[in-house]
């Protein structure tokens, strides 16, 4: 059965690996939904978020193929309730619908999202949370007419203790 | 710009640091990772390189092929027939772009190979600068690992780690893309052999619950099947594995990569796994009850469906990659780590015992093979001549003593079924996973480069043969003395047997109009014979033999034969049909 899995993938601070990353993905033909790339907690270790929706049979397989990569550390996948995550949408909006007064306005105030920016022409507002609440936003703005909209990859955080540097130092260790 | 990390964590004692070019300093690291041979092609991006290898021909030679692509083949060859580490040396652009295919049969036959590219200069990189590639995103998917170096300084470590990782854990290729100004420029030299790196861990070490786990479903065994393929030589196991099946009387079977690291006339050994491979170990696969993989990888062509594929047995599988395990076929046990160390303990845990009657079982069906389809293609009945026949003279010449490389198609697996090998592993090399027609020629000139004493035979078909003849060109001007034996059946005959048996005898584009193939080696004063009548063919295989210099021998067999038994595209192991 498909479900939706967070991949985390440690690898070292090198120019291409992402490529290499992705042609994992590419050659099972499996979509990537959402991919963010970042530091870690530890100084030179990039870490990168993907989440697919695809049987945990074939992530398992994928997160071997991702650990075989020679200057990946670590890879590995959890299902939702295994992590704590998030994502940010921001929104462009024409300053005047939210100048009437109105039900705009009480929408971004019900969702508890954050006003960025004023321009007199537009106004960005800003919301975080998961998919699922930014898309709530957005389908309630969608009458209003949204100008721009983008919204990043997931970024989590795992659940389980284990630390990277943990993992980091046993590797150092044995190698 | 990213720098190669400092790893080596022992702080050698660091030799006088002369100053030199890039390009000297790629020669150097060669020369200090012991390479004496490699097999390249010049052009622009590249040329600083080969100005360096002109000063240091006597350590390091260099061969002159006719086509990239037969660099890497010949690389090849030579890492498979010698355990060492082949190496090539391209230009940029269309000379990188050409390795690719070698590089890719590289990756999927886990052969180490280190390809060295020039690329432009860093300047002009990004720029559809005249002959540049990226050649980094083109070789990704198809390497273990690849580097483009833009700066002098990374030129040592670069090399010692793209030795490191090509040689170890599971080798592979790895490609260095050196830029011109790279070579150029300037450094210190000093070399210090890589030692690891903390995200990459080659070998897994032993895990002795797993050990003792596999040794108790062995030890319970009354069908074991053990299936073997390249772990074991790639490991240098052959002692331990035979070890291993001895002493709880397992019977192996192997994959066409596993072939020559157990003798052929071994009690255990029950023959070729796969589509084309011997009846009994692909019948009994579905009726074993533990099924021990061996360093070998499942791949399809070996497992026909999967959703029937051995589902009554419990199965072990021993591999040194973790991605492995568990991709095609469910694992009870899996066994991490390198052959050698892995089989050694197992075979410590495991109890002596017979399987006298189970084995029985793969000597009836051995039996049955042999009067459907073996003794015809052994001994044809027919004035027309087999594929067989001439591996059957072959090994009656050279008493198994000789490395045999193929090509690609039906003289394939003919050579695979038919070719006998003892006492000596390493001797059977040929494209497996990735199937590369043309990979014969080159990879027998690197084979006997690497093994120069040994007789060296390619065998290849007519088609495959003319995918790569421009290396006829290598062979002449090294002289090198390798026989080469065309299987002549004037048709692409691997396609033309599955036209005929599964889209309706309509053989589109597998004719071939062939020239005279005497008439071109003769171009190259390469001594020939061709044989079209049985009377000729030991006499012509022990003149090729007994000839000091290359040698090729044509032999014309018959058009249409097909290679059985056969395990049909979606079939079961055990729906294997004889003809």
């Amino acid at each position: 059965m498909k479900k939706r899995y967070t991949i985390s993938v440690f690898t070292e601070d090198i120019v291409g690996l992402l490529n290499r990353v992705t042609i994992v993905f590419t050659r099972r033909k499996i979509n990537i939904e959402s991919i963010a790339a970042s530091d870690s907690e530890v100084q030179n270790i990039h870490r990168y978020t993907i989440v697919v929706n695809e049987t945990e049979d074939l992530v398992k397989k994928v997160t071997l193929q991702l650990d075989k990569q020679v200057e990946v550390i670590k890879a590995v996948y959890h299902v939702d309730q295994e992590i704590i995550y998030q994502e940010i949408a921001l929104f462009k909006v024409l300053t005047d619908i939210l100048m009437q007064g109105g039900e705009a306005e009480h929408i971004v105030r019900a969702h508890h999202a954050r006003v960025l920016s004023v321009e007199p022409e537009f106004t960005v507002i800003e919301k975080t949370g998961h998919k699922e609440e930014t898309q709530h936003l957005f389908d309630e703005l969608e009458p209003f007419g949204i100008l721009e909209f983008v919204r990043s990859g997931r970024v989590a955080i795992t659940k389980p203790m284990r630390t990277l540097t943990s993992i980091v130092n046993e590797l150092e260790n044995t190698y | 710009m990213e720098k190669l990390k400092e790893t080596s964590r022992s702080k050698k004692q660091e030799s006088i640091a002369p100053k030199m070019s890039g390009a000297q300093a790629v020669v150097y690291s060669l020369i200090q990772e012991g390479v004496d041979l490699i097999f390249g092609y010049p052009g622009g991006a590249i040329m600083p390189v080969y100005d360096a290898l002109y000063d240091v021909e006597d350590k390091l030679k260099h061969i002159l092929v006719r086509h990239e692509q037969g660099a890497t083949h010949a690389a090849q060859g030579y890492a498979r027939a010698s355990g060492r580490v082949g190496v090539c040396l391209a230009t940029s652009g269309p000379g990188a772009t050409n390795l690719i295919t070698g590089i890719a049969d590289a990756q999927i036959d886990s052969t180490p190979m280190v390809c060295i590219t020039g690329q432009v200069a860093s300047s002009l990189l990004g720029t559809d600068a005249f002959q540049e590639t990226d050649v980094i995103g083109i070789s990704m998917p198809v390497t273990k690992w690849n580097f483009q170096v833009t700066r002098a300084e990374e030129i040592p470590q670069a090399i010692a780690k793209a030795f490191y990782i090509a040689k170890s854990g599971k080798p592979g290729p790895v490609l260095v893309d050196i830029t011109k100004d790279a070579q150029f420029g300037t450094l210190d030299f000093k070399y210090k052999p890589f030692k690891g790196l903390r995200s990459y861990v080659p070998t897994p070490s032993l895990d002795f619950n797993k050990i003792t786990a596999a040794a108790k479903m062995i030890n319970a065994a009354s069908r074991p099947l053990v299936l073997f393929g390249q772990g074991v030589i790639l490991a240098e196991a052959e002692a331990e594995f035979k070890a291993f099946i001895e002493k709880a009387d397992l019977p192996a079977a192997w994959t066409i990569l596993g072939l020559s690291a157990l003798d052929s006339d071994h009690y255990l050994n029950v023959g070729m796994l796969g589509m084309h491979g011997n009846y009994a170990p692909n019948k009994l696969t579905n009726k074993c009850d533990v099924l021990i993989a061996v360093g070998m990888r499942f791949d399809d062509r070996i497992t026909g469906d999967l959703s029937r594929y051995a589902k009554q047995a419990k199965v072990i599988h021993l591999d040194i990659d973790p991605a492995e395990i568990d991709k095609n076929v469910k694992t009870d046990v899996a066994v991490l780590g390198d052959a050698k160390v892995s089989l050694e303990a197992l075979t410590k845990c495991i109890e002596a015992k017979e399987n006298k009657s189970w084995i029985h079982e793969f000597r009836k069906l051995e039996f049955e093979e042999y009067e459907v389809v073996i003794n015809e293609e052994l001994n044809p009945s027919v004035d027309e001549l087999s594929m067989g026949e001439v591996i059957r003279s072959i090994n009656d010449q050279t008493n198994g003593d000789s490395i045999i490389v193929t090509d690609v198609g039906q003289h394939q697996m003919v050579s695979c079924r038919y070719a006998k090998f003892k006492g000596s592993s390493k001797s059977m090399i040929t494209s497996g996973g990735l199937g590369t027609m043309g990979f014969c020629l080159p990879a027998a000139i690197g084979a006997k480069m690497a093994v120069p004493n040994k007789q060296v035979i390619g065998i290849i078909g007519d088609g495959g043969f003319q995918m790569t003849i421009q290396e006829l060109g290598t062979i002449f001007q090294t002289k090198i003395p390798v026989k080469i034996v065309v299987l002549n059946n004037e048709f692409l005959g691997m396609v033309r047997q599955w036209q005929e048996l599964f889209f309706d005898k309509r053989y589109a584009s597998t004719t071939m109009v062939n020239p005279d193939f005497q008439k071109i080696v003769e171009g190259y004063s390469i001594e020939s014979r061709k044989v079209t009548d049985r009377r000729d063919l030991n006499g012509a295989v022990g003149e090729m033999l007994a000839h000091e210099g290359a040698y090729f021998l044509e032999v014309k067999v018959a058009k249409e034969n097909n290679v059985f038994p056969m395990v049909p595209t979606g079939a079961s192991v055990s729906e294997i049909r004889l003809k």
